[in-house]
């Protein structure tokens, strides 16, 4: 039992902040939000983009509307496409449906959060508070976790030469 | 051996720069598309550099020339290019100064000398990012081929669709080539070790 209340808030910290690499994973009724993350930021950057993977175990569909940050203006979801050579982005308004019994992997050059007005530059090893905003599961606190490389390998984004 | 690899590289290039050509000439009725069928990549063209300095295409003659157009409010493409660019750069070594590398905005609305020199303050100091009016860019869009098209948003504000390759040029301004998105670095450095003898 935790009667000190600083050790139960350390204690229940070192539960919320998991160590930057480490996937992590947040449930909300029939929803799970795998490792949401992030790339570092370039000074000035107007943008950041933020991927996660939603897996649905439930019976019924649900739709990621959008979210919120304390860390950036406004959360919204996108679409990049990348067509013969050319990259396209476009606001999906209605939403991004997750479909029963389904996964959907926001990733690089697809779907993606779109962090427009970040409040400052996103560092390696930050955590960016976001509040995804479902249809039916509602608001759901995650934490971005900024890295480098892909959580699958892919390119890194080394940043930095001073 | 090496110089038949770079030379497969480039006509892989070459091939994946006549599809953008072939796909942009298919994109009928977007007002902003700046080019039509390209028989000549590169030309001339006066911008302005982060620092506010002018900078013309005779200002980039006597080195090969990697250019890249992107705008900074753009999430992925860009500042994935730029640092991969910045890697690249470094593991050129010493090669990397005998390239002008540089960054061109096709939203010269937002991106003023200013918002250039505090973004890529961010990547290699090497890298120049040019800006320039909104008929300065159209001409220079135009003269490489690249495609870019304003989309307003409905919640106000606007992105931009743009041509996401880098583009190789040669001490004298001619074209060699183009490095396409997300390109495994081992090509990349080929070529860019290429153009560095080119």
């Amino acid at each position: 039992m935790l009667r000190n209340p600083i050790a139960a808030i350390i204690a229940a910290c070192a539960i919320a902040s998991p160590a930057a690499v480490a996937a992590h994973d947040y449930s909300a009724g029939a929803l799970k939000v795998g490792h949401p993350w992030s790339r570092p930021t370039p000074a000035g950057a107007p943008t950041a983009a933020g991927y996660l993977t939603i897996t649905n175990s439930g019976p019924k569909a649900d739709v990621l509307l959008g979210g919120s940050s304390s860390m950036a203006s406004k959360v919204e979801v996108h679409q990049m496409t990348m067509a013969g050579g050319i990259m396209r982005m476009r606001p999906l308004p209605a939403g991004l449906l997750i479909p029963a019994h389904q996964s959907v992997t926001l990733g690089p050059g697809g779907y993606h959060l779109m962090l427009i007005g970040p409040k400052r530059p996103f560092k390696v090893g930050d955590h960016i508070p976001v509040t995804l905003r479902f249809q039916r599961a509602g608001a759901v606190n995650v934490e971005f976790d900024v890295q480098a490389s892909a959580p699958d390998g892919g390119q890194p984004m080394s940043m930095g030469m001073h | 051996m090496d110089r038949r690899i770079a030379l497969g590289g480039l006509i892989v290039a070459a091939i994946g720069l006549a599809g953008v050509i072939a796909f942009e000439t298919r994109s009928i009725g977007s007002p902003a598309v700046a080019s039509g069928p390209s028989t000549r990549i590169g030309g001339p063209f006066t911008l302005v550099d982060q620092h506010g300095r002018v900078v013309t295409d005779r200002d980039l003659r006597g080195k090969p020339t990697v250019m890249f157009f992107g705008f900074t409010y753009c999430p992925e493409v860009c500042p994935t290019t730029l640092a991969a660019l910045t890697a690249w750069m470094k593991a050129l070594g010493p090669d990397a100064d005998k390239l002008n590398v540089v960054y061109v905005t096709i939203d010269p609305e937002r991106d003023t000398p200013k918002q250039l020199a505090l973004y890529l303050s961010s990547f290699d100091p090497r890298i120049r990012g040019l800006t320039g009016t909104a008929a300065q860019i159209a001409q220079i869009a135009h003269e490489y081929g690249v495609y870019y098209q304003k989309i307003p948003l409905s919640g106000g504000g606007y992105t931009m669709d743009h041509s996401s390759a880098v583009y190789l040029m040669d001490a004298r301004g001619g074209f060699e080539g183009v490095i396409g998105y997300q390109e495994p670095t081992p090509q990349a450095l080929a070529q860019l070790r290429a153009l560095v003898r080119a």
